[in-house]
C-alpha cells in the first residue's frame, strides 16, 4: 500500500515536470491562434530558445540573462513568423514549418560551431540554473499524513519557471476572457473585419498576439535547457510542441481546460517512462511508442466522440485584407 | 490602447466653410483601381438631419465612394468637408473619431460574441471588461430605449435573427458616437415585417439629429424614407433629387441611363399538360421539426407558379426536394410521368437527367464556386456532359465557345470567361447561374429568389430571360420573398405558412393585402 502511494507520488512529481514546457507552449498557441494566427512554429521557437538560454547562461553565468535572451530570440522567430504571414499574407502552416525546420538545423550547426560537443553546449553548474525552491514550514507539514507528502513531494520543491506556468495559465484566463485587449484578440481571431470596422488596426492586433506567444515559448525553452535540464541537447524539444498543440484543441482553445489536457499528457508521459520494460499482468510490456503516441490518439478519440466538436477560431489561417 | 471615446471632430485641418447646413460634403473625389475609375469626380452634399438615398446599380461606385468617406479607401483626388470644415479621413478610426458609423451589407459582427460584446467592440469604456460593460450596458440602454432599437444583450450573435444582428450593428455605431449613420443595402437581408421596423428606427434617428445615409437598389424604399436622392452610374452622380418631386420610372432611368420597363409583359400562352406533380410531401428536418406537412400541387407547361411566403416557412426544403438535394420521406412526385418514392434514389444529378433545373436561392453557398473561373461555374453540374469532355478530360476549347455565347446571349458582364465568379456583381452573377440553368434545355425550371441582391437593370433582364424561356413551355416554379415579384411574373399563386400551403389564388385576381394575410397565416382561403 505504502509503496503503491510512493509509486503515485512520484508519477504526479514528474507529471508536472513534464507538464511545464507543454503548458507554456500551449498558453502560446492560445495567445496565437486565438488572434487568428496558426502556431505550428511553437515546438521550433521552442528548441530556439533552449539553445539561446543555455548558450547565454554558459557565456555570462547567469540564468537571469539566459532567461530574457530565451525570451528575445523566440520573440524574434514571432516576429518572422508574423511578417511571412501578417504582413505579408504568406501561408501560415508552411512559415510555422519553416521556422521549426531552421530551429532544428541552427541550433545543432551554432551548437557544433560554437562548443565543439556534438550539438550539445556544456553542462550548467547548478548555480547556473533555475533550482528547486522549497516551501517553507515544510518540516512541520512533512508529519501530516497524506496531504504533508502530496504537498512535500508533489507541490513543493519546483524550479521557479514551474510555477510560473501555472501563473502563465492564469494570466492568459485573465487577459484573453476579461480585459479589453482580450476581446478585441478573440474578436481578430473570429472575425478580423468587424475589428477593423471598429476602428482597430487587425495586424497590430495580430502581432502583439504572437508576441506574447513568443514570450511564453521563450519561457518553455528555458525551462528545458536550463531549469529542468543542465544545458542544451539536440532535437531536446522533442515534439512538445506538437503535442502542446494537441492539448491545446483537446482543451478547445480555453485556457483552463488545456492545462488539464497538459496535466494529462504530462501524466501518460510520466507513466510511460515508469512502465518501460516493466511487465504488466495480462498485458505484458508495453512498447514505449505506445505511450508516446498516447497523447495524440487521445485527442483525436476524444474530440471525435466524448467531448464535442472542438471549434478553432472563425478566421484561423485566413490572412486578413481589406479587399475580401 | 488608443481610446476613441467620443473624440468629435477636432480633428479638421483647413476651415473653408460651405454650406453650414450640411453635415457632409463630398468635392471632386476621384478614385482609382489600377485601369478602372471608381469614382470620377464626384460631388455629393447631404444636409444635417435628413435621410439621403443614393441608387445606383452595382458597380455605379456606391461603395466606393461610402468605403471613402468611412475611410477605408483613399481617394486619388477631392475632398471631403463634415460640418463646413475639411477633414483627412484615412481610416476607420479616424472617420468613427469624427462620428461617422457605417453598416455594411455583410454584418461585421462577431458571430460567437454577445449581442452587448459586439456592440461595445471598438469603445469598451475601459481596459477591464467588466467595469468597461455597466458603462456601456448603460448607454446601450437609454440609446436602444430612445430609438427603439430592441436587443437581448445577452444573446449570442449566431442565435439571433438578422433583423436584430442589424439593430445591433446601429447601435455599435451610435455607441461609438455616430452622428452620421451610413446604410450599405441595409434591407436585402430583411423581411417586409423587419424592413417597417428598421425604417422606424431611422426615421426616429432622423428627428434626433443624425443624419443617414442610404444605399439601396430597391426605388420603392428610397420613396417610402428618404428626402433627398443621389442617382449614381458609372462612377459618377448623374443626378440629385428631392424624393417628393421625382419617381421610381426617373430614378430607374437615370441609374440605367435609358428608359426601363418596371412592369412585364407576360406571354398569354395556353397551358399544357402537367410536368410536375407534387403528392403529400412532409419533411422533417434535422433537428425533428415538420418543416412541410402534406404539400400537394402542380405543374404545367408554360406555366409560372409563384410560391409566396415570409422567408423560412417551408419554402428553401421543397427546392431543396424538388431538385434532389434532400432526401424525399413522404409522398410523391412526379416528374415528366417518372414517379419518385420516399427514399429512392433521388439526387440532383438524377434530377437533371429527369429535365429539372434549379437556380438556387443561395447563389453563394449553392450556385457558383465563387473563386471559380466564369467558364468552370458555366458547366458546373453539367460537367459530365459530352460536349464539355474527351474522355475523361475536360476538353476546355470546348467549353470556352460555349461561355463565350453564353455570356454574350445572357449579358453577363464583363463578357469574359476567365474572370473568376466571385469577382461579378450579384446581378451578372445570377445571370449567369441562369443562363448555364436555362441552356441546360430544361423542361422544369425551379427558381429560388431570383433578385436577391440583384440590380434593376438585371432584374429587368432576368425577367425577360424567365418569360422567354415560359414562351418555350418550358414549366416553371418560382419562389420568392419579393411579393411583387410573384405577382407579376406568374400565373398562379400558392402561399407557404409554417410548412402548409394556405391558399390558392389566379394572379389576375391577386391584391397583395390578401396575400400578406394569407402570407401571415391570417387568413385560410
Amino acid at each position: 500500500m505504502l509503496e503503491s502511494f510512493q509509486i503515485i507520488i512520484s508519477l504526479l512529481d514528474s507529471t508536472i515536470r513534464i507538464a511545464t514546457p507543454l503548458i507554456f507552449c500551449a498558453m502560446a498557441g492560445i495567445f496565437s491562434e486565438r488572434s487568428g494566427i496558426i502556431d505550428i512554429g511553437l515546438e521550433g521557437k521552442m528548441l530556439l530558445s533552449a539553445f539561446v538560454a543555455a548558450t547565454a547562461t554558459f557565456l555570462t553565468g547567469s540564468p537571469i540573462f539566459g532567461l530574457f535572451a530565451a525570451i528575445l530570440v523566440s520573440c524574434s522567430a514571432s516576429l518572422i513568423h508574423g511578417f511571412a504571414c501578417i504582413t505579408n499574407k504568406g501561408d501560415q502552416v508552411i512559415s510555422g514549418l519553416a521556422i521549426n525546420i531552421l530551429a532544428s538545423g541552427l541550433t545543432i550547426t551554432l551548437g557544433i560551431a560554437l562548443f565543439s560537443r556534438g550539438g550539445q553546449t556544456p553542462p550548467l553548474a547548478s548555480e547556473q540554473r533555475f533550482m528547486p525552491i522549497d516551501f517553507l514550514f515544510l518540516d512541520q507539514l512533512s508529519f501530516v499524513p497524506v496531504f504533508g507528502e502530496l504537498f512535500v513531494e508533489v507541490i513543493s520543491g519546483h524550479n521557479i519557471l514551474v510555477y510560473l506556468s501555472v501563473l502563465a495559465v492564469f494570466f492568459t484566463y485573465y487577459v484573453i476572457f476579461k480585459t479589453r485587449f482580450g476581446l478585441r484578440l478573440r474578436a481578430v481571431g473570429e472575425k478580423p473585419e468587424a475589428v477593423d470596422t471598429a476602428g482597430i488596426s487587425v495586424t497590430k492586433m495580430r502581432y502583439q498576439s504572437i508576441l506574447i506567444a513568443g514570450m511564453l515559448c521563450g519561457l518553455a525553452g528555458a525551462y528545458l535547457s536550463i531549469a529542468h535540464g543542465a544545458g542544451f541537447g539536440r532535437e531536446m524539444s522533442a515534439g512538445k510542441g506538437y503535442i502542446a498543440l494537441a492539448a491545446m484543441i483537446f482543451g478547445k482553445w480555453n485556457p483552463i481546460p488545456t492545462l488539464l489536457a497538459c496535466l494529462l499528457f504530462g501524466f501518460l508521459e510520466a507513466l510511460g517512462v515508469r512502465l518501460e520494460g516493466v511487465e504488466l499482468i495480462w498485458i505484458g510490456e508495453v512498447p514505449v511508442q505506445v505511450m508516446q503516441a498516447l497523447p495524440y490518439v487521445l485527442t483525436v478519440v476524444l474530440l471525435a466522440g466524448f467531448i464535442g466538436k472542438a471549434r478553432a477560431p472563425g478566421a484561423i489561417g485566413v490572412p486578413y485584407s481589406k479587399e475580401g | 490602447m488608443k481610446n476613441n471615446e467620443n473624440k468629435g471632430g477636432n480633428e479638421a485641418i483647413a476651415s473653408l466653410p460651405s454650406s453650414t447646413e450640411s453635415a457632409i460634403e463630398l468635392k471632386n473625389i476621384t478614385k482609382r483601381f489600377g485601369h478602372v475609375v471608381a469614382n470620377s469626380d464626384v460631388n455629393l452634399k447631404v444636409r444635417t438631419g435628413t435621410i439621403h438615398g443614393i441608387v445606383g446599380e452595382n458597380g455605379a461606385g456606391k461603395s466606393t465612394l461610402m468605403n471613402i468617406l468611412f475611410g477605408l479607401y483613399k481617394p486619388d483626388s477631392g475632398m471631403i468637408f463634415l460640418n463646413g470644415q475639411a477633414v483627412d479621413v484615412n481610416s476607420p478610426e479616424k472617420s468613427i473619431a469624427l462620428g461617422i458609423g457605417m453598416v455594411h451589407q455583410h454584418f461585421m459582427l462577431v458571430p460567437t460574441f454577445t449581442v452587448l460584446e459586439n456592440a461595445m467592440l471598438g469603445n469598451e469604456g475601459s481596459m477591464l471588461l467588466r467595469s468597461g460593460e455597466e458603462v456601456v450596458l448603460d448607454r446601450l440602454k437609454g440609446l436602444s430605449n430612445n430609438y427603439g432599437l430592441d436587443v437581448d444583450f445577452e444573446a449570442i450573435i449566431l442565435d439571433t435573427p438578422v433583423g436584430m444582428q442589424q439593430r445591433v450593428e446601429i447601435l455599435k455605431a451610435l455607441n461609438r458616437g455616430a452622428k452620421i449613420l451610413i446604410l450599405d443595402e441595409p434591407t436585402g437581408v430583411l423581411t417586409p415585417q423587419e424592413t417597417i421596423g428598421l425604417f422606424d428606427i431611422l426615421r426616429s434617428l432622423r428627428e434626433q439629429g443624425v443624419t443617414i445615409i442610404l444605399i439601396t437598389h430597391k426605388l420603392k424604399e428610397i420613396m417610402s424614407i428618404t428626402d433627398t436622392v443621389s442617382v449614381m452610374r458609372g462612377g459618377k452622380v448623374v443626378a440629385d433629387f428631392s424624393t417628393e418631386k421625382t419617381s421610381p420610372e426617373e430614378l430607374a432611368e437615370n441609374m440605367v441611363g435609358r428608359k426601363v420597363l418596371l412592369s412585364i409583359k407576360k406571354p398569354t400562352l395556353k397551358v399544357g399538360k402537367p410536368v410536375l406533380e407534387v403528392k403529400n410531401v412532409s419533411h422533417e428536418s434535422k433537428d425533428g421539426v415538420l418543416v412541410l406537412k402534406n404539400i400537394s400541387f402542380d405543374l404545367k407547361e408554360g406555366e409560372i407558379l409563384g410560391i409566396a411566403g415570409v422567408a423560412g416557412n417551408g419554402q428553401s426544403e421543397l427546392l431543396d426536394i424538388l431538385s434532389g438535394i434532400e432526401t424525399l420521406q413522404r409522398g410523391q412526385i412526379t416528374v415528366n410521368d417518372k414517379t419518385i418514392l420516399p427514399f429512392q434514389d433521388w439526387n440532383s444529378k438524377k434530377a437533371r437527367e429527369f429535365g429539372v433545373a434549379h437556380v438556387p436561392e443561395d447563389r453563394h453557398k449553392r450556385g457558383l464556386v465563387l473563386p471559380f473561373h466564369n467558364y468552370e461555374n458555366s458547366i458546373l453540374g453539367y460537367h459530365r456532359n459530352k460536349n464539355y469532355s474527351s474522355g475523361f478530360l475536360m476538353d476546355k476549347r470546348k467549353i470556352l465557345n460555349f461561355v463565350d455565347d453564353l455570356v454574350e446571349n445572357f449579358d453577363v458582364r464583363p463578357r469574359s470567361s476567365s474572370i473568376s465568379s466571385g469577382k461579378l456583381s450579384g446581378g451578372n452573377q445570377q445571370k449567369l447561374v441562369l443562363a448555364r440553368e436555362i441552356e441546360s434545355n430544361p423542361n422544369i425550371l425551379l427558381v429560388g429568389q431570383p433578385t436577391r441582391g440583384v440590380d434593376i437593370g438585371a432584374i429587368e433582364r432576368i425577367y425577360e430571360d424567365l418569360m422567354k424561356l415560359k414562351s418555350k413551355g418550358t414549366a416553371i416554379l418560382l419562389v420568392s420573398v419579393e411579393l411583387d415579384e410573384i405577382m407579376s411574373l406568374s400565373d398562379r399563386i400558392v402561399v407557404m405558412n409554417q410548412g402548409t400551403i394556405v391558399g390558392e389564388t389566379n394572379s389576375s385576381n391577386a391584391t397583395e393585402l390578401d396575400l400578406g394575410k394569407m402570407m401571415s397565416g391570417l387568413e385560410q382561403v
